[in-house]
């Protein structure tokens, strides 16, 4: 009896490992090539990255309306926008959650967000949810910063090292980021981890 | 003469409890006064994560304005009535915004008749705490650990009571 209890153990076991694994081993890693996306705008126009011909890259960025993480960081996405596009990073803002899963994730409540915040960024809805699998994004907000002649994720993960107090923040990871991509010094952190929302599915 | 006064009064309180009826959640907030949340760094939540004495650990890390961590308390609370005699204890760690503790956590703690353990992780460089916590977590809420002093469980996902009762077994199996 205690032998078939511990390979039931065993194999659950295993099967969570397994499990935990294939989470962190799906979706774009540093350095991958990203597939372009052609999304529906809050203005309802189509955006794709292949439509920024002079763009040196993307600060792609997963978020929405409804979390407070999210909501906590668009002033901060809001000045990545502002101090970087005219350097050639936009930002590009993906809604990666379901809107029937959560009403208020909707694309119409998204143009009442943009509006309301007066987003300078296009804010795309991740129509079917293909998109952010890809990127195996799993929470919001979470930048992907990609390069634009090649396609190329440079940097994963939290906007800064204090997502929750804004003026508590002593570290930039994603202004590092750019800042040594733009003078073409080696990024020194890749990849770094912020809370955030779970992505809601239906 | 006295009657009236005696009626008067009764006029006037019932005017003021009208008038507090939509006022009652600040009330209860003032009613909540009692209740204190433990406020910890990352280095000072360290210690509660890796217990080694003879209890099962059920560690859950959520927050009052996550939906899905809302939706799956009630679990980990029947686990932490159940199974309290089993040497189970459940620990809510809150990640709400530091700033809404009194506003915000305190009074859900209340309204929801919170019985587990509920502490804030107040803590800068999630970077350092999420990778040291468990490297596979991506910083997505809910979260949980199951631990004992042999082994050790991280999940990033969501339970219900079943199964979350089923990964508890395996540790109570050992």
């Amino acid at each position: 009896m205690k032998i078939i209890k511990s390979i039931v153990v065993l194999i659950v076991a295993g099967f969570l490992t397994a499990f935990t694994l294939k989470i962190v081993d799906t979706g774009y890693k540093i350095g991958d090539t990203i597939e372009d996306f052609s999304l529906m705008n809050t203005d309802n126009s189509m955006v794709s990255l292949r439509d920024y011909k002079d763009a040196k890259g993307f600060i792609i960025i997963f978020t929405c309306n409804t979390c407070p993480y999210s909501v906590a960081n668009e002033d901060r996405i809001l000045g990545l926008d502002r101090k970087y596009k005219k350097r050639g990073f936009p930002v590009i803002a993906i809604n990666p959650n379901d809107p029937i899963a959560v009403p208020n994730e909707s694309f119409e409540k998204m143009k009442v967000r943009a509006q309301e915040k007066g987003f300078t960024f296009p804010y795309l809805l991740d129509t079917g949810q293909n998109v952010y699998p890809k990127f195996g994004a799993t929470k919001t907000p979470e930048v992907y910063i990609v390069t634009q002649n090649d396609l190329k994720v440079q940097y994963i993960g939290a906007i800064d090292n204090s997502s929750r107090d804004a003026s508590a923040v002593t570290e930039k990871y994603v202004e590092n980021a750019l800042d040594a991509l733009l003078t073409g010094e080696k990024i020194e952190k890749t990849r770094t981890r912020a809370i955030g929302c779970a992505i809601k599915v239906q | 003469m006295k009657l009236k006064s005696i009626f008067l009064c009764v006029i006037f309180l019932g005017f003021i409890s009208c008038k507090k009826e939509v006022a009652k959640n600040e009330k209860k907030e003032i009613n909540t006064s009692h209740i204190t949340v433990k406020s910890y760094a990352y280095e000072e939540l360290k210690p509660l994560l890796e217990k080694k004495d003879d209890k099962i650990y059920v560690i859950n890390f959520w927050a009052t304005w996550c939906a899905p961590c809302v939706k799956e308390l009630p679990a980990f609370e029947k686990l932490n009535k159940e199974y309290a005699s089993k040497n189970v204890e459940v620990l809510l760690v809150s990640l709400d915004f530091p700033k809404q503790k009194e506003k915000k956590l305190i009074p859900f703690i209340v309204r929801k008749n919170l019985q587990s353990k509920v502490v804030l992780l107040d803590d800068i460089n999630e970077d350092v705490w999420i990778k040291a916590i468990d490297s596979s977590w991506s910083g997505a809420i809910p979260a949980t650990i199951i631990y004992n002093k042999n082994s050790r469980n991280f999940y990033e996902k969501s339970f219900d009571y079943e199964t979350l009762e089923a990964e508890l077994q395996t540790f109570l199996n050992q």
